[in-house]
């Protein structure tokens, strides 16, 4: 008899979770604009993300001076042209003509060849010049890096004294294309925006339609009503991570090394915690309005702290620890060792075993603080 | 008669404004009662405390003999609720409102399309199941709120305000099937600010500035009011009033078409004569008339002397 009674309130406990999880999937599929924005988001975010922001350095336009005009450095000339760093768009006669065209900006450096460019390419002194717009550190980096050009590149020279130090060989990334480390970024950049903002706003929505009043008088649980709130939108995340994968693979050539079942593994304890995170933030705003402050509010350090644009390296202690907080830090970690090195998520248990507890803090949490009273 | 609802001394502040003030309630099983009061009189907050929405400040409730708000999930499955303001989804339809409603209270799955198709029978909608509530006129929309509190057959029904956006017809419409529910054994309690509405109740309480002025049953409401009511015709009726509700005596005047109606205080053995001797020339040539006293007097004398 115990057993009976104990059986009938999961079984009604589940229906209850159902209802509100059809409910759900009907409203979403009648709100045209919030589901044209399911696939809009990540189509035109991995759009501007793969094409428009590029931190790969290329063409370059420079100014060249050449006072030396010989075989040899017109030889260095066309060892430059052939890295594509630089391009070469002014002949200047004189280095303040091309540090005109720096401070006008039509150049973004110079490289100045002096007359006895022969001479010191034999007794070592540093043969060349470069005047360089440092205003962009990315753009110093990579004439920077011209500076460990070797000698041997100069066609015609055979000396053997100045040699690279080091040889180095690059993994997963060769060709260094930033496309490549962005796309499974991106993907977490994407999940935390809609995620975030969809739950944040479906409870509140609730609330500002005044449906909450009639729910709340209702035998539904709250824990209930949370759970049947989030699992549609894991589906709406798990589409848009499709797209932006396979999208990501087919325009921008990015690999996918690892297995697809870990992928969408990690991906799911993602969207779980980030659902939560959402769910939590309705239970503490009143509007609609609120909710999405409160979703950029979290979105933006989710973007610059969670290593998707900058190193986590290269951040200070403090904004570690932070970083070390959000869901997208570890998801980040998670997708490019997943996507990128063919890494298993074991390896990384870590970032899945927090993602883990942060879902289900969070729907505790959101449960407890979401009283079934108008109080 | 056992009683369904039952509150002492109940109290609700929202910081220093006092919305309901030491309200004492007893509603008889199998009875309609109803709640009259003005804007902000404190209705609403009554009926959130008494299904648990809202906990009181002080006092103590016992509603199908659960002591709320402490024990409000048990009476979830018990009570049917409709809010002032439509609460069910504007992009479902009736019938998927209706059937979550369904799935909510945990009917059982061969029972719901049987009992959701009988409800759309006897709530008129049958016609239009598959309309999107949103798109549903005001007394359509109240219908289906309605077919959705009684889905599951709740022992008592709270009705916040149910026709205030309906009209005459409707409203008639709808009373008549408060009453068949009624006779089939459910408790309503409604709040209303129409006369008419409240006339219908078994019994009713008169709200103003969450303070109880008056309860009981509508007949003895007015045999018990501690007025006479005059009507006085003529014409000037404009320029009269504002003699005579200068005056203490009188507690109200308000003018009905061509004749003005008049509540004196009972503490005057005889109004009519009153009138004449202290408004000789204006009540010259006038026919003064006693009256039965209607709910609308109930209510004006029950509220007018706070009004502000």
């Amino acid at each position: 008899m115990e057993n009976v009674s104990a059986l009938r309130k999961v079984t009604n406990s589940l229906q209850r979770i159902m209802s509100i999880l059809v409910k759900e999937l009907r409203q979403l599929s009648r709100d045209r604009p919030t589901f044209a924005m399911i696939v809009i988001i990540p189509l035109i975010q991995l759009l501007l993300f793969g094409f428009a922001i590029n931190t790969d350095v290329r063409e370059l336009p420079v100014s060249i001076v050449d006072d030396s005009r010989t075989y040899y450095s017109r030889a260095l000339i066309e060892a430059l042209k052939a890295t594509q760093v630089i391009r070469v768009v002014r002949q200047d006669a004189t280095p303040q003509e091309a540090e005109n065209a720096l401070q006008r900006g039509t150049v973004r450096a110079a490289l100045l060849i002096p007359s006895d460019f022969n001479q010191r390419l034999n007794d070592g002194r540093p043969p060349a010049q470069w005047l360089v717009d440092g205003s962009d550190t990315m753009i110093s980096s990579a004439i920077l890096k011209l500076q460990t050009m070797p000698f041997s590149a100069i066609e015609g020279i055979q000396s053997v004294s100045p040699r690279a130090l080091f040889e180095v060989v690059l993994y997963y990334n060769p060709e260094q294309r930033s496309v490549v480390n962005i796309v499974p970024g991106l993907v977490g950049v994407i999940l935390t925006m809609t995620m975030i903002m969809f739950t944040s706003a479906a409870l509140v929505r609730e609330r500002e339609r005044g449906n909450l009043e009639l729910l709340i008088a209702t035998p539904v649980h709250p824990m209930e009503l949370m759970i049947g709130k989030i699992v549609p939108y894991i589906f709406v995340g798990l589409i848009q991570t499709g797209i932006i994968i396979s999208l990501g693979h087919l325009i921008f050539d990015v690999p996918f090394v690892g297995s697809i079942v870990q992928m969408l593994l990690a991906t799911m304890l993602f969207i779980s915690a980030s659902l939560t995170l959402g769910l939590i933030i309705s239970t503490c705003t009143e509007t609609q309005l609120q909710a999405m402050q409160m979703t950029v509010f979290i979105l933006l350090p989710s973007i610059l702290l969670s290593g998707f644009m900058f190193p986590f390296e290269g951040m200070p202690v403090a904004a570690q620890w932070l970083s070390e907080l959000l869901p997208a830090t570890h998801y980040m970690r998670l997708m490019r060792g997943i996507v990128l090195r063919g890494a298993e998520i074991q390896c990384m248990s870590n970032n899945a075993l927090y993602l883990g507890v942060f879902t289900i803090a969070g729907l505790m949490v959101a449960a407890k603080r979401f009283k079934k009273s108008l109080d | 008669m056992s009683l369904a609802i039952s509150a002492k001394g109940l109290t609700r502040c929202f910081g220093d404004f006092i919305a309901v003030d030491r309200l004492d309630l007893s509603i008889e099983e199998k009875t309609i009662f109803g709640f009259l009061g003005p804007n902000g009189s404190g209705k609403s907050t009554t009926l959130r405390m008494l299904t648990g929405l809202l906990t009181p400040s002080h006092g103590d409730i016992c509603v199908l003999g659960l002591d709320i708000p402490k024990q409000s999930e048990a009476l979830r499955l018990r009570l049917g609720y409709m809010t002032q303001k439509f609460s069910l989804y504007d992009d479902l339809s009736i019938e998927e409102n209706l059937k979550f409603m369904a799935q909510v209270f945990n009917l059982p799955g061969r029972e719901v399309n049987k009992r959701i198709d009988a409800q759309l029978t006897v709530y008129g909608l049958d016609q239009r199941r598959k309309r999107m509530a949103g798109s549903l006129s005001g007394g359509q929309r109240q219908r289906l709120a309605l077919a959705a509190a009684t889905l599951h057959e709740p022992e008592l029904l709270l009705l916040d305000e149910p026709t205030s956006a309906v009209d005459p017809e409707n409203r008639r419409d709808f009373w008549e099937t408060l009453f068949d529910l009624c006779d089939q054994g459910a408790t309503i309690l409604v709040s209303t600010h129409y006369m008419d509405e409240a006339e219908r109740c078994h019994n009713l309480a008169i709200l103003e500035g969450g303070i109880k002025q008056a309860d009981g049953s509508p007949k003895q409401l007015m045999a018990d009011m501690q007025a006479t009511v005059l009507e006085v015709d003529g014409t000037h009726l404009r320029q009269i009033r504002e003699v005579l509700t200068a005056r203490p005596e009188i507690l109200s005047a308000a003018q009905q078409g061509a004749r003005l109606r008049v509540l004196v205080t009972n503490a005057l053995s005889n109004p009519e004569e009153w009138l004449k001797s202290q408004w000789p020339d204006a009540m010259k040539d006038r026919t003064i008339e006693r009256v039965r006293p209607s709910l609308e007097d109930v209510f004006v004398h029950c509220t007018g002397q706070r009004r502000q």
